[in-house]
């Protein structure tokens, strides 16, 4: 199945940087009720850059691969960088297959790239940079730029 | 004798009945459907029946005197007469409404409504007396309070618990239920504690969504009967897979939905005892529901009118009246027989993996056909996902009973749920592409 790549699975298996750790400035738990997907996130952001991402993802494969790519693709960045990261992924995954991703910006993420196709499953992918943009927002940043726009 | 399961010939001619079940999915690979327990697909008699209404009956029931308000009113109340007697009920007996979930509302909200201190005495007092006229039982029946309990189980959906959880709430009555064992059985060990004198109603599910339990509904309704609690049955997974005969069983109320057994989406009933229904205050208000109005109150038309404010879904009334007639032809008792054969092929077939973990019974004692299943190290949405590549439809995340799955340890299941027109072979469909499950996630299996 195009779906589960192998970055997929190989992310899933072992998240980067994984588990919940201080300092943060804010926490959050976001859920997909429809299959019961969780994460709780945490950021801290020193100055301008985002200096930790942690975070504890129970769920598909999807989700927990897509934590994992946020996690690598985010973290050590600058909210510039993020704010196009993100805005780059959210379009990639509510394109139904229009945006294929580019990985210039969002690296692994372009793994995720085939489960657009895939309705049910965009929220799984979606969960854990929602969670990061509620995180970042409670900590005084904003970085959707569209926060109605894609998501439904 | 017991009734045999369907023969291939006879699954064919079924399934040459249902126009969805000859579609392709997923680059045109057949259909194999086995998520009935969500919702039904629909034979060709029902689709023809609403279409029937549309084209030749259209108009409001129980109001106007033309020929077609006429006519569509004694088709609608020959619908209702046909879904009472599928389940050994009375015509008058049979509220009709949206699904099993307003079902379950209307009587949690006739029980609040029957709670709330009047605001008005006027009009208060005046309403419960006139409610009253045909009636030997009081609305006191259906008054709660704090002190006062509320029984469920831990295997409800949440449409068997939100609305008494919500009820609790607004009533100050104290929500309690019944575990389920390991094995997915009701734990019955406490019964008498839990069900005890305080207990005002015991709301449980017939057959479990989750798990295929049959629950023991003679044992609890005895015991609800001893201590005077009226009882409440989820009948959504009983009524399209085996015969139900609502007074047999000695419930109080039933609650059962169209769609899960080839009826149309839309259309649910309430069944309960004439009595009570009489005594009940009402739920949803407005036109057609009514015996005489003022500007300053009402009073309300006799069962099942006073339920069933606003015009109603006669359509989906008479569609499920003819998924009834189906479903009586095809007889309940073989249907049972033909989900049971299904049900013990999948869970021999499953006996074998042992990378998967049957939540629920995996003896066929008091165990219906909804087969639920975890493979170690993944999770059911990626399952579900590899199953639906080969054209496998099944069900995979909670299933809308989100504490069940937390006592089984598990955070999401995949189900597998039967209807009469699944045959032997779609079993088998599902089998081969589960397993091919441990080779696309890596997973080291024996």
């Amino acid at each position: 199945m195009d779906l589960y790549q192998q970055l997929i699975l190989d992310h899933s298996k072992r998240p980067v940087n994984a588990g919940l750790r201080e300092p943060f400035q804010a926490e959050v738990h976001h859920v997909n009720p429809t299959c019961g997907d969780e994460i709780t996130l945490r950021v801290h952001v020193d100055g301008d850059v985002i200096d930790d991402v942690s975070y504890d993802s129970q769920g598909c494969s999807i989700s927990v691969a897509s934590a994992s790519i946020l996690a690598e693709e985010v973290t050590g960045h600058d909210l510039g960088e993020v704010r196009e990261t993100f805005a780059a992924m959210k379009s990639m995954l509510t394109s139904k297959g229009e945006d294929p991703g580019d990985e210039e910006v969002i690296g692994d993420g372009v793994a995720l790239a085939g489960v657009a196709k895939y309705p049910a499953r965009v929220k799984c992918a979606l969960l854990s940079w929602m969670a990061l943009s509620d995180a970042l927002a409670r900590s005084g940043h904003q970085i959707d730029t569209d926060p109605d726009g894609g998501t439904r | 004798m017991p009734s045999a399961p369907f023969s291939e010939e006879e699954v064919a001619a079924i399934r040459a009945d249902f126009p969805i079940l000859a579609r392709t999915v997923r680059d045109d690979r057949p259909l194999v459907y086995l998520d009935s327990g969500a919702t039904s697909q629909k034979p060709r008699q029902v689709l023809d029946a609403e279409r029937d209404w549309y084209e030749r009956l259209n108009a409001a029931p129980h109001r106007g005197a033309h020929a077609l308000s006429e006519e569509g009113t004694e088709a609608y109340e020959a619908a209702r007469a046909t879904i009472a007697a599928f389940i050994g009920a009375r015509s008058d007996e049979v509220v009709f409404t949206k699904n099993a979930t307003e079902a379950i509302n209307l009587v949690a909200y006739a029980f609040s409504n029957a709670s709330q201190k009047p605001t008005n005495s006027e009009l208060s007092v005046d309403q419960p007396r006139q409610e009253l006229t045909n009636s030997e039982l009081s609305v006191d029946r259906f008054v709660l309070g704090p002190g006062d309990e509320v029984v469920v189980t831990e295997m409800e959906h949440h449409a068997n618990l939100i609305p008494w959880q919500e009820l609790c709430r607004r009533t100050g009555a104290t929500l309690r239920w019944l575990d389920v064992t390991e094995d997915g059985r009701l734990d019955l060990s406490h019964l008498h504690d839990i069900v005890n004198e305080r207990t005002k109603v015991l709301a449980f599910a017939h057959q479990s969504n989750v798990l295929g339990t049959i629950n023991p509904v003679d044992q609890l309704v005895s015991r609800a009967r001893e201590v005077g609690a009226l009882t409440v049955l989820d009948a959504c997974q009983s009524v399209p897979h085996m015969g139900v005969d609502v007074h047999a069983l000695g419930v109080d109320f039933a609650a059962f939905s169209g769609h899960k057994m080839l009826g149309p989406m839309g259309i649910g009933v309430l069944w309960g005892r004439a009595e009570l229904l009489d005594a009940m205050p009402v739920f949803l208000t407005g036109g057609s529901m009514i015996e005489t109005v003022t500007m300053e109150g009402a009073t309300y038309a006799p069962v099942p009118q006073k339920f069933e404010a606003g015009v109603p879904n006669a359509a989906q009334a008479i569609g499920l009246a003819a998924a009834c007639d189906y479903l009586t032809d095809l007889g309940m008792d073989r249907v049972a027989a033909h989900e049971h054969a299904l049900a013990e092929r999948l869970l021999t077939a499953l006996a074998t993996r042992p990378w998967v973990r049957v939540v629920g019974p995996t003896d066929l004692t008091d165990r219906g056909g909804a087969v639920s299943f975890v493979v170690d190290g993944v999770h059911a949405h990626d399952v579900g996902q590899v199953l639906d590549a080969a054209g496998v439809a099944v069900r995979v995340g909670h299933h809308c009973a989100w504490p069940l799955h937390r006592t089984m340890k598990a955070a999401a299941t995949t189900r597998a749920s039967f209807a009469a027109y699944n045959t032997a072979s779609e079993v088998d469909a599902l089998v081969a592409a589960l397993d091919t499950v441990p080779q696309v996630f890596g997973l080291e299996v024996a």
